[in-house]
């Protein structure tokens, strides 16, 4: 039924001395292991934000210590802002304390912070890439789970809770056990109209939201290697849906390319070096993983999820699954799940109604998603029973889309064209979906009440977006691209 | 932190596989800068939608045990999810697995998870049904003992164990080792090609 062959097995019979791309990162980062003990292990960027932090810095000062290094920390506030026009005004009082709080904090603690109209802020795992601040072979946390989208630079990035915040705040360091690893192999080539954003729902499908708890991911394979790094972005991002610790891709001319002539990534007299540096990161030939799994994309098609968890998801020729054939406690999560979201076993989503789309979050809020999204709805309109909001990533994106001339076209179709931030991923601000209504969404999360308290989410690729919320109902965005 | 030891009370089941931290505590309520008063809103969805959920039923206060199906706790990383069952009361969560972030932010604030076999957890699930089943669990033992007498061992990490004992967090361990770090670090700057400093 699905298009994609997957294989798991175990490979673990080393032999050499051969290191995949975790354990050079692991061993990189090393600063004491003793026996018996975790590690004792050095974080290279934190990346802060306005929900997470503000109870980590309340126990460093409780405590009188000094922050480690500011150098290696980069704040933002994404999550709970306001994405009107006027977004200066947060009428929300906890939400304007958080940000306020942040902002204080970062002046005190001498923390580079990206404000409201700098030209910089963002989400701030769209804002990291953009700066050239997130690099190959680095450590990376943020109190965030979707910190896994900077391992598209092949930098070993993962989210943490507030509490490892304050630690690495306090020390630059974590304490750490070693990971486990599991290779992912994206084969073939996409079709029209088929994008990484359903290549990963389609491994999340495939191994469920636990399938690589305990695990980081290396994504292999030729497809990989053809995507651009906000592609690979996207791929990395949603590694958390499938359990994944970390998720990520060994660099190479995309990335480096990429990088050249950010403003944080190195000067021209240091370049050489550092390409020779981040080159090292890279699986050796005879390097094993724990776990590995093989997604053929020849057939892939474009998906969208049923359910209350990304795994619950379908190509949109496919049908939700028959209940019966689901295993127990599977079955019972689908049975929620279907009568959460109104559907039916069996019944394929195409021509579902949607009253909502929504396109953003740091999973599909690049300039290139809005590129794509832009070239669907040129020269069409939203259905008129549809909201749609397009929320670029970061101000950067939002400059980016005015000059292409995006906006116009957003605008036209009579899309909603907001200002950056997190938005309706995870409705913490206005930006809600009400009760009872359905939205297909190019977020990553279609959990119960995610969008909204009632709010019904569909994944999917901003081109799926873009295409539904013309038709007014869920729909292949083939015929558009 | 607190300092965990053994726990008794009755269970609290909640028969649900990959509750993630969203229906933990919705994103909705996360803008305090504190970490209390979250508790008020753990489960905040499925207490407003059901009537007969666990936490509205009122044979079930005072329960300071959560028994729940396997990957618990998935999703966003937000330490608001421990801080809200804490807030609750809650000082142990059984389980047949749970999320990795999940388990880490619940050992930095003294929340016990206990992973047991599928079995074991399927039994007490059904027996906790009528709020009258009540669990020991003992971390120093690591144990779970049944209203029966039968005791089943669950894994620990060592180290963890120490901490969740003494009430130690990481930042004191990792600042003994102050020196290797200094050390690391200043080794590391010959490969430092990234600052945020003019951001």
């Amino acid at each position: 039924m699905s298009a994609a062959a997957t294989k798991k097995a175990p490979e673990k019979a080393k032999k050499s001395t051969a290191k995949n791309i975790v354990e050079k990162i692991w061993d990189a980062h090393v600063v004491k292991q003793l026996e018996g003990h975790p590690c004792v292990f050095a974080i290279d960027l934190m990346l802060l934000h306005e929900v997470t932090s503000a109870q980590a810095f309340q126990l460093i000062e409780s405590r009188n210590i000094q922050v480690f290094d500011p150098s290696r920390l980069l704040a933002t506030i994404d999550h709970s802002t306001p994405t009107r026009q006027n977004r200066w005004e947060i009428y929300d009082e906890a939400a304007r304390t958080q940000v306020e709080t942040l902002r204080n904090n970062c002046k005190k603690h001498n923390i580079p912070f990206l404000d409201f109209d700098s030209g910089k802020q963002g989400i701030v795992h769209v804002v990291g890439p953009e700066l050239g601040v997130t690099q190959p072979g680095m450590t990376i946390v943020c109190g965030d789970s979707h910190t896994s989208t900077h391992g598209a630079f092949g930098a070993l990035a993962f989210g943490v809770g507030t509490s490892e915040v304050a630690h690495v705040m306090a020390t630059g360091c974590l304490l750490q056990k070693k990971p486990q690893t599991m290779k992912v192999e994206f084969k073939g080539h996409f079709r029209k109209g088929v994008y990484a954003k359903d290549a990963i729902l389609r491994l999340i499908g495939e191994i469920g939201v636990g399938g690589a708890n305990g695990h980081v991911i290396e994504y292999v394979g030729e497809a990989v290697r053809a995507m651009s790094m906000e592609e690979r972005m996207t791929v990395c991002n949603m590694s958390i849906e499938c359990g994944a610790r970390a998720g990520l891709i060994a660099p190479d001319e995309v990335t480096f390319k990429y990088l050249k002539g950010r403003a944080h990534a190195p000067a021209a007299e240091n370049w050489d070096e550092a390409v020779a540096y981040w080159s090292s990161f890279c699986s050796d030939s005879e390097s094993t993983f724990d776990k590995s799994v093989t997604i053929d994309l020849d057939k892939l098609e474009p998906i969208v999820t049923w359910g209350t968890n990304p795994a619950q998801n379908v190509g949109l020729s496919e049908r939700i699954p028959k209940l019966e054939t689901l295993v127990d406690n599977e079955r019972a999560v689908a049975v929620r799940a279907l009568e959460y979201t109104k559907l039916k076993e069996q019944q394929t989503l195409e021509g579902t109604p949607v009253e909502w789309a929504f396109v953003g979050s740091c999973t599909n809020g690049r300039i290139e998603d809005l590129r794509i999204v832009a070239n669907v709805l040129k020269g069409r309109k939203v259905n008129q029973n549809v909201t749609m909001y397009v929320v670029p990533g970061s101000e950067a994106v939002m400059k980016q889309c005015q000059e292409e001339g995006l906006v116009e076209i957003f605008r036209e179709a009579g899309a909603d064209f907001r200002m950056p931030g997190c938005s309706m991923c995870l409705a913490m601000n206005d930006d809600q979906v009400p009760p009872g209504k359905r939205c297909i969404s190019s977020s990553n999360r279609n959990f119960v009440g995610r969008q909204g308290p009632d709010s019904i989410t569909h994944l999917a690729s901003p081109a799926t977006v873009a295409a539904s919320a013309i038709a007014g109902c869920i729909k292949s965005p083939a015929e558009y691209v | 932190m607190q300092k965990v030891t053994t726990v008794k009370s009755k269970a609290m089941p909640l028969p649900m596989k990959d509750v993630d931290t969203d229906l933990i505590i919705p994103a909705q309520f996360l803008t305090s800068i504190s970490k209390d008063g979250y508790g008020a809103n753990l489960f905040r969805r499925m207490r407003d939608n059901d009537a007969n959920f666990p936490m509205n039923r009122q044979e079930f206060d005072g329960a300071t045990i959560l028994v729940t199906d396997s990957n618990f706790g998935c999703g966003s990383s937000r330490e608001h999810a421990v801080w809200a069952l804490t807030g609750a009361g809650f000082k142990v969560v059984i389980a047949k697995s749970f999320s990795d972030i999940f388990y880490n932010n619940s050992a930095k604030n003294a929340l016990l998870l206990a992973v047991l076999p599928a079995d074991v957890v399927d039994q007490i699930l059904q027996s906790a049904k009528n709020a009258d089943y009540e669990v020991t669990v003992d971390l120093e033992s690591q144990t779970v003992t049944l209203p029966d007498g039968t005791a089943h061992k669950f894994e620990y990490d060592q180290f963890r164990k120490h901490c969740m004992l003494n009430g130690l967090d990481d930042i004191e361990y990792i600042r003994s080792h102050a020196a290797d770090i200094q050390e690391f670090r200043n080794r590391q700057e010959q490969k430092r090609f990234m600052s945020t400093r003019g951001a």
